[in-house]
């Protein structure tokens, strides 16, 4: 057996390490160490509650949005406060735009470069793939970049600025929109529309949504795999087998998605098993034997701690073990598709487990049926009419705020008394997807994921399968441990 | 001085959130990597950019280290985490990043540190401060830093501190052509070292609630239209940066998104002593006055003003919307 360190680990947001134990050619045993630590979690600890708003967003500046979304939902639902419809759907919109720019950033930016390395140079379709998605210089981000700097204008006009606003608020939204602003936003999305069914796509937003079964879908690839991107990637993952790649333990959380509607656009639950369950919140601890953090046993976060201990025996990460009544599960995209129920991911994953393909499907799956969404969205905004509620003085809360950050589950937890926070703990996607081991030693998603691929000993670099199956799973090192 | 070979550039990333690389992606133009060679930059690694990935990547850095190859800018975005002998971030072979990161200052023509974690500490200083972060050169506002304040880069130029939480992408964008192009001397930086051609500036300058500012119009919620500094918290009136005069997302700045500047990038912005959407007042008066204006003139004038103000701006402060608009009259010159 022989034992790799790889690090760092680029083209994900934040820092990582992996170590790898092979044997025989595979690998035997994965350990994910997060290796930074800021203690947002301590920076909070005395804070106007308020306050919360500002530092939270500044954990991470891929979800920052998400991390204000929380934290304003916690605060709101502490107080009792029901923000106008303009708001709400405000708030919709933002999260989108942030959700949406973060699935196209990961697809072209983060995850398809790896598929211009040299070590495909004999695949039939390197030559394409090469001269397309090559870091820095390939075409695709010449393309894509102009493109998402223009969609995140939305947060022009509907947050003032991105990453890091205060426009999202308990109460709403301190960002009126008039008439012609609204107008301009909807010509924005249309921009970006023509985008996605031009050049990721090569077909209507419609048909995408629509694809409902793998066969369906590789169908629907042949005629479109060298003109547009989404298919260009389902034919390398065809011809590399990655649907049959990176499974962890296909257990799936989602808090739900998008709630200014009477129902959430992609409904909260568990998948395991092969059914839908209720998502119980209360089962949820979090497990620190293998962290650097003190603490004997696994706490609810309502009452969590977060005090590190850097010289701790036998942990290897910045990052806590979240468990759902004592089981690993993954979050995410594909997580949040499962639970909604669509009938592509179901069938994926019914076939082969997750995957990498899965994973990515699911993230191009959520452009397709996102976009018509906030169509929709914006349409209802009602220049004159109220975005935002006053917010009185909090003296006494315990409250909770859980969304869906592109990359998954996203929770805080506040505990405030005498107008001061006193515990603020937070649960982001890839603390539960990028786990240590717990206590019982059971490994984390992604460290289950890796388990068993097939990697060249020899070889200096990265292996990229494991490249692959890290960076399906979109990882957010900054929120990781925050 | 005329444009020569492009610069080596590398870009690393410690105590911070990674937004102003976000932020650095929302750059108006047709292809930020070739813009950035435009400006005279040779892209060495980016830890989100480039595809060079773990030992590949390493050998990048360790090649800098040992001045193989040319480091002629090197930017660190995030704060420098000292704390526990640098254990709140270590390399994948053990080593404190922050020394690392002491090491390749050494060899750098130019440090330049992106964000206001990096130059001041920034938010990852915030509250008890748990892993003793710094900036390069600063801590807060008190020079020293991870490097000292005697800190130099081989080119002559003390750190140079693109702040703000996050950075515009034009202010890094900018400062790497001028450093290209050989235009940045000392005197091209402030007090704070960061560059004057976004520091000269104040937010205040270009704000579209003038108007609500001149009468002292003020809002009283989120989302009120009125001027932000007298109940709100905004500081734009002191706060150095162009935000209102080169927008955010196309058309964007933070008090246009209805919300108060809050000093980002100004050292010591993330402990204001006063929660961040409220004015802190003695005797119903602000503290903190505009820059460059006597107390006793802008209590003099706030009175005056307030007491001159048309219903039309009284009353639109505290809406979401205009509730009066400007009445018409004849314009042209008489």
């Amino acid at each position: 057996m022989s034992r790799r360190i790889i690090g760092p680990f680029n083209r994900v947001e934040g820092d990582l390490a992996i170590t790898l134990d092979t044997e025989d050619g595979r690998v035997r045993a994965a350990y994910v160490n997060s290796p930074m630590y800021r203690g947002f979690e301590q920076i909070l600890v005395g804070k106007n509650p308020l306050d919360a708003l500002v530092y939270v967003p500044r954990i991470c500046g891929i979800c920052s949005v998400a991390q204000s979304a929380a934290a304003a939902q916690a605060l709101a639902t502490g107080m009792g406060l029901q923000a106008p419809q303009n708001g709400r759907l405000a708030a919709n919109l933002t999260l989108a735009a942030e959700n949406l720019a973060d699935h196209l950033s990961h697809f072209y930016l983060f995850f398809m470069p790896d598929f211009a390395r040299e070590g495909y140079r004999n695949r039939p379709w390197f030559t394409d793939a090469e001269a397309r998605f090559k870091a820095v210089c390939g075409s695709a981000s010449a393309d894509m970049l102009p493109v998402r700097a223009r969609f995140m204008n939305i947060m022009g006009y509907l947050a003032g600025k991105w990453p890091h606003t205060l426009a999202v608020q308990p109460g709403g939204s301190s960002r009126p929109l008039e008439m012609a602003e609204k107008l301009r936003l909807k010509l924005l999305l249309a921009e970006f529309r023509s985008f996605l069914e031009n050049t990721l796509f090569g077909d209507k937003l419609a048909a995408v949504a629509a694809l409902d079964s793998e066969a369906a879908l590789m169908a629907w690839m042949e005629p479109r795999m060298h003109r547009a991107d989404f298919p260009r990637f389902l034919n390398i993952a065809r011809d590399l087998e990655l649907q049959r790649v990176g499974r962890a333990t296909d257990r799936f959380i989602s808090y739900g998605a998008y709630t200014a509607e009477s129902t959430a656009l992609f409904a909260a639950g568990l998948w395991s098993e092969c059914k839908l369950h209720n998502l119980d919140i209360g089962a949820i601890r979090e497990d620190v034997a293998r962290s650097w953090m003190a603490g004997d046993s696994a706490l609810a976060p309502d009452v969590g701690l977060t005090l590190p201990q850097p010289d701790k025996q036998d942990a290897y990460s910045w990052c806590k073990a979240p468990r759902l009544a004592g089981q690993v599960v993954e979050t995410g995209a594909l997580a949040r598709q499962m639970v909604a129920g669509h009938p592509l991911l179901r069938d994926l994953v019914g076939r082969h487990g997750a995957s990498v393909t899965a994973r990515v499907v699911a993230r191009m799956l959520e452009l397709a049926l996102v976009l018509p969404a906030m169509e929709s969205w914006l349409h209802q905004i009602q220049p004159g009419a109220p975005f935002c509620l006053p917010v009185g003085d909090i003296e006494e809360m315990r409250c909770v705020g859980l969304i869906e950050a592109a990359r998954g589950a996203l929770g805080h937890w506040l505990d405030v008394r005498q107008g001061k926070i006193v515990n603020y703990q937070i649960i982001a996607p890839t603390t539960w997807n990028f786990s240590p081991r717990d206590e019982a030693g059971e490994p984390g998603a992604l460290e289950q994921a890796l388990v068993g691929l097939e990697v060249d000993e020899n070889e200096n670099s990265a292996p990229l399968a494991v490249q692959h199956v890290v960076r399906s799973f979109d990882p957010c090192m900054v929120c990781t441990v925050h | 001085m005329s444009n020569t070979a492009p610069l080596n550039l590398l870009w690393l990333q410690s105590g911070g959130c990674g937004g102003c690389t976000l932020s650095l992606l929302n750059a108006d133009c047709r292809n930020l990597f070739q813009t950035l060679k435009d400006a005279g930059i040779n892209l060495l690694w980016h830890p989100s950019l480039s595809e060079q990935s773990a030992d590949e990547a390493r050998n990048i850095i360790d090649a800098c280290a040992a001045g193989e190859l040319q480091l002629d800018i090197l930017c660190l975005e995030g704060a420098v985490l000292k704390g526990n002998h640098g254990a709140f971030h270590r390399t994948q072979n053990g080593e404190a990043m922050m020394n690392l990161i002491e090491r390749l200052t050494k060899v750098a023509r130019h440090t330049v540190a992106i964000g206001s974690c990096a130059a001041f500490g920034g938010m990852t200083a915030g509250g008890c401060n748990p892993t003793d972060a710094c900036g390069l050169q600063y801590d807060g506002d008190v020079q020293g830093g991870l490097l000292g304040e005697d800190y130099r880069a081989t080119a002559g130029l003390p750190v140079i501190n693109i702040a703000g939480c996050p950075t515009h992408p034009n202010w890094v964008i900018e400062t790497f052509a001028a450093l290209a192009a050989g235009d940045i001397r000392e005197e091209n930086l402030d007090a704070l070292r960061r560059p004057r051609m976004y520091a000269d500036h104040l937010v205040h300058h270009g704000c579209t609630r003038n108007e609500f500012y001149e009468f002292k119009a003020s809002a009283h919620k989120p989302s009120d239209l009125g001027c932000l500094m007298e109940n709100m918290g905004c500081k734009g009136t002191q706060v150095h940066a162009d935000c209102n005069i080169r927008l955010w997302n196309g058309e964007g700045s933070c008090v246009r998104g209805g919300y108060a500047c809050i000093a980002c990038t100004e050292p010591g912005f993330e402990e204001p002593g006063h929660p961040f959407g409220q004015t802190p007042k003695i005797a119903g008066i602000p503290i903190g006055l505009p820059t460059d204006m006597p107390k006793a003139w802008f209590v003099a004038l706030a009175s005056l003003s307030k007491s001159a103000t048309p219903k039309r701006v009284r009353e639109n402060a505290v809406s979401d919307h205009q509730v009066i608009t400007p009445a018409s009259k004849r314009t042209r010159l008489k």
